[in-house]
């Protein structure tokens, strides 16, 4: 009788208070409202006012205007493209462009960035001061500035084709941007892609059975030479057989221009040379702040095990760092990607010089070309940081288990 | 006995000198030591070395041995002239010095610009040295008073009226709007099928506005005196001053508080007072110079400045409104902060430009400067409300805790112990930021505002020095002086990171 716990009371009413007005309670619900209110009457300004504006100028709003043909030329694209073709077209190749420099950006940023810590961390006092001086002189001026510099001090100051800068005779620097070799592909492309993508795959599978095979069963298997084989020896004996699976077309210099090869249109070079050395600053930053996160005493406690250093490095310093590299990295890629819109001030044919500048100016449909433009930028940071939070909940589950 | 001594040994010679430890201090062990240990390393210096000899030497004698220090125009920057090989050509920057600091603000109202800078720098310096005392009223002229100030000396124009007409212009406004969306309701539904519920909406909205107008009544009618008497804004001051001064000591307590909040405000109303009279705001004030005639580092400094004055309140709002447990506040924050955050500035910029005149109303123009200033500070705001959070969530939860058991409100929980504690933490967040800020004040020249960088670029056209070396020259002056602003501000901020951090040190 009475010996069991009372019920708590169910407390509705309180409940109730909490979900719709949080700790404030009614409070919290009226300055709700009162928020509310507001915002609603920002969104109905906003619109009636930009119904009237573009009633007043004669611009239809919607996306119909994606069909018509956009009538201006575009001089680098990675999918065909002509000035009769529409405006979604435009978005298409500006997004490609986009895409485009911000990998190879990414890929040399990330390049530049490492060595540059690895300079930093060096022992040698010259190497490591050098490096500082990069990180400080880089980090301290404004990326446009660098990528203007670029463009209008050091390409502009390349001699004309016919003097063109030879590097091993097949890449040429001149102001109208770099000739480089262009690929051809020959009969034996097909089964020399199908081989080394065929490589590629074992060899990933292999590496995970062998990373089972240590946690699980404490088995040691030295994977490279199979991967070596898988990698270099089968695609080699697959163009044994088959044949070469493309030639180079070597750029010719013929009267005042090159005949062959592929060119390099100047605006590229320029924004990947600016981004890719300004983030690379921020990235030696990062990499060296990860690496110097890992405690001294982890590399002695694997060096006392009897692991050398290179095996320490790899697999006791590496994976700690990396955890607190790789978060801050992806921000730093994502910033890359944001910043490849400076683009739109050398002419490089982005997203945002071709749709959200040119599109823009020939249309008037500000509003929605703007919104597109941001949208793309939008999604990306926020599939970004989706999987960047996957990642983090991964690693805390690591180390929490 | 003797046999044991016999048998023991005692060295009859002295051991040869040993050679001296190899030495690891002074110039020559530094060398040894942190150079030259290891045959990777001796690799490593020598390639280091060969690097600063290709890129430092080169610099030095681009920027000082060969440079032309003298000249009218171009011909005495090019080499066939000059007879020997041709560097920097300073006079060119001589030439452009105006340009890339005041941009075409005429070179009669210069000291104008000159002595804002003057004001700015005597205001800011106190606030950033640490010792000095007196940093609530400093931070309040630099932050409030500071950019009134700088924007009537540097834009010019004067005042017709002052806080009552102001506020009942707003007001007036908001009513006016509310109406309207009231009718529009009412008119729509003659056409709509949900005609009673839209004319009902309607009708309330509408009646919503004429209340609003009833209210603002006494606000509206004494401004509509004024403007009728023709009068200037002493009187409007006056009355502003009497109505702000007497709320404020019925707030701070009425008689039981004493004068203070009373004084405090007569105070700073005579400072307006004083400012108005000094500047001749209430007749005509200083000559107008249009903002399309700003340029060079005016107009980089002016966007950075209200850059972080601005984004400072935004970003305290949204990093507590993100904080709240008000569900739609809480929304409402982290919506806009990451919006903010994941487009790049330059299309804020262009949202600023092309899409924020169509929300405006048609009669309502903004200068091309004010738009990208918005775009900047909307921009900003959401970056430092994320500084903020970090430093919110480093105050101990305690804190607020032992706040409210002392029975404060949750206003005074935390602008008295909560955001000073996390103010201070953050420092180094902020001024990083402001770094940023100050590198991007940059993309302005984008959208056709001549800053810095925009002011440079225009003066490359000019026929009259384009020679080899003009891009180089003009990149490298611009260069050092951004290098000097973001380099003193990075070193400020480890400066205050090394303070902060000064228990933890061991």
């Amino acid at each position: 009788m009475g010996d069991e716990a009372r019920k708590p009371p169910p407390q509705v009413a309180l409940k109730l208070r909490r979900a719709l007005g949080g700790k404030a309670g009614w409070n919290g619900v009226a300055v709700q409202l009162v928020f509310g209110a507001i915002l609603a009457w920002i969104a109905y300004e906003i619109i009636s006012n930009a119904r009237t504006n573009l009633e007043t100028q004669h611009i239809a709003a919607g996306f119909g205007f994606l069909q018509n043909s956009a009538s201006f030329d575009v001089n680098q694209t990675l999918i065909s493209y002509s000035g009769s073709d529409t405006y979604f077209r435009v978005f298409v190749v500006g997004v490609l462009n986009t895409l485009l420099v911000s990998v190879v950006g990414i890929f040399f940023a990330t390049l530049i960035g490492f060595i540059v810590a690895l300079c930093r961390l060096s022992p040698n006092w010259l190497v490591s001061r050098v490096g500082g001086l990069y990180v400080e002189a880089i980090r301290n001026l404004p990326l446009l500035f660098q990528i203007l510099f670029w463009y209008l001090a050091v390409l502009a100051a390349l001699p004309a084709p016919r003097q063109s800068v030879s590097i091993f005779g097949a890449f040429f620097l001149n102001n109208r941007g770099v000739i480089v070799p262009s690929p051809l592909g020959q009969p034996g492309l097909a089964p020399f892609l199908a081989v080394l993508a065929l490589g590629l795959v074992a060899s990933l599978a292999l590496r995970s059975y062998a990373r089972r095979a240590l946690f699980g069963q404490g088995r040691v298997i030295r994977i490279w030479p199979y991967v070596l084989t898988m990698l270099v020896g089968f695609p080699l004996v697959t163009m044994l057989v088959f044949g070469l699976p493309f030639t180079f077309e070597f750029p010719q210099l013929k009267g005042f221009n090159f005949a062959g090869g592929g060119r390099v249109i100047p605006e590229l070079v320029a924004l990947t040379v600016g981004l890719s050395t300004y983030t690379a600053a921020f990235i030696a930053e990062i990499v060296r702040a990860g690496i110097l996160s890992v405690h001294k005493g982890q590399m002695e406690a694997g060096s006392s095990l009897g692991l050398s250093r290179g095996a320490t490095l790899r697999l006791i310093v590496v994976p700690q760092a990396m955890r607190v590299i790789v978060p801050p990295l992806t921000n730093q890629y994502l910033n890359l990607t944001k910043n490849s819109s400076l683009a739109v001030a050398i002419g490089y044919p982005d997203l945002v010089s071709v749709f959200a500048g040119t599109a823009l100016s020939q249309t008037g449909q500000a509003i929605e070309i703007i919104a597109m433009t941001m949208g793309v930028y939008l999604l990306t940071s926020l599939i970004t940081s989706a999987i960047m939070s996957v990642y983090g909940w991964r690693i805390s589950r690591s180390l929490g288990a | 006995m003797t046999d044991i001594v016999a048998s023991s040994f005692v060295r009859q010679d002295l051991v040869a000198e040993r050679p001296a430890p190899v030495k690891t201090t002074g110039f020559l062990g530094f060398v040894r030591t942190r150079l030259l240990n290891s045959p990777t390393n001796i690799l490593l210096t020598i390639l280091g070395l060969l690097l600063v000899w290709y890129a430092v030497v080169p610099t030095i004698k681009f920027l000082l041995v060969d440079a032309v220090w003298s000249g009218k125009d171009r011909t005495a920057c090019l080499a066939e002239n000059a007879g020997r090989p041709v560097g920097a050509c300073w006079p060119f920057i001589q030439a452009k010095f105006t340009q890339l600091f005041y941009g075409f603000y005429p070179e009669a109202e210069r000291w104008r610009v000159n002595l804002t800078f003057a004001l700015g720098a005597v205001l800011l310096l106190p606030l950033l040295i640490p010792r000095l005392p007196a940093k609530g009223s400093n931070a309040g002229l630099f932050f409030f008073a500071f950019p009134v100030v700088a924007f009537f000396l540097l834009h010019g124009g004067g005042i017709t009226g002052f806080g009552v007409s102001w506020v009942a212009g707003l007001l007036q406004l908001f009513a006016d709007s509310i109406s309207g969306a009231g009718e529009i309701l009412v008119g729509l539904s003659k056409a709509s099928p949900a005609g009673p519920l839209l004319w009902a909406i309607g009708s309330v909205i509408a009646l919503v506005g004429t209340l609003l107008h009833w209210v603002i009544f006494p606000l509206t009618w004494p401004r509509d005196q004024m403007q009728a008497a023709g009068q200037g804004p002493w009187l409007d001051f006056l009355i502003t001053a009497v109505i702000v001064s007497v709320i404020l000591f019925m707030l701070g307590g009425g008689t039981r508080a004493g004068s203070r909040p009373l004084i405090a405000s007569l105070a700073t109303f005579a400072g307006i007072a004083a400012v108005i009279k000094l500047m001749g705001l209430d007749h005509g004030g200083l000559p107008i110079v249009d903002t399309r005639l700003w340029g060079g580092l005016l107009v980089t400094l002016v966007i950075a400045i209200t850059g972080i004055v601005a984004s400072l309140p935004i970003g305290v709002a949204l990093a507590l409104g993100r904080r709240s447990t008000i569900p739609l506040i809480r929304i409402f924050s982290i919506t806009y902060i990451e919006f903010w955050r994941g487009v790049p500035l330059i299309t804020v910029l262009f949202f600023a430009t092309y899409m924020l005149p169509l929300f405006l109303p048609g009669n309502f123009t903004v200068d091309g400067l004010v738009r990208a200033l918005i775009g900047v500070s909307l921009f900003t705001g959401a970056y430092q409300a994320e500084n903020l959070r970090g430093g919110l969530a480093a105050v101990p939860r305690g804190q607020g805790e032992a706040a409210s058991a002392l029975g404060l409100s949750w206003w005074k929980t935390t602008s008295l112990i909560v955001l000073p504690q996390a103010l201070r933490h953050v420092i180094p967040a902020i001024v990083n930021s402001f770094i940023s800020l100050f590198k991007d004040t940059s993309l302005v020249s984008i959208v056709a505002l001549f800053d810095l960088l925009g002011s440079l670029r225009a003066s490359f056209a000019d026929p009259v020095w384009t020679t080899p070396s003009t891009a180089f020259t003009g990149f490298a002056f611009t260069g050092i002086i951004y290098f000097i602003f973001c380099f003193g501000m990075s070193r400020y901020s480890l400066f205050v990171e090394r303070r902060l951090n000064a228990h933890r040190r061991n």
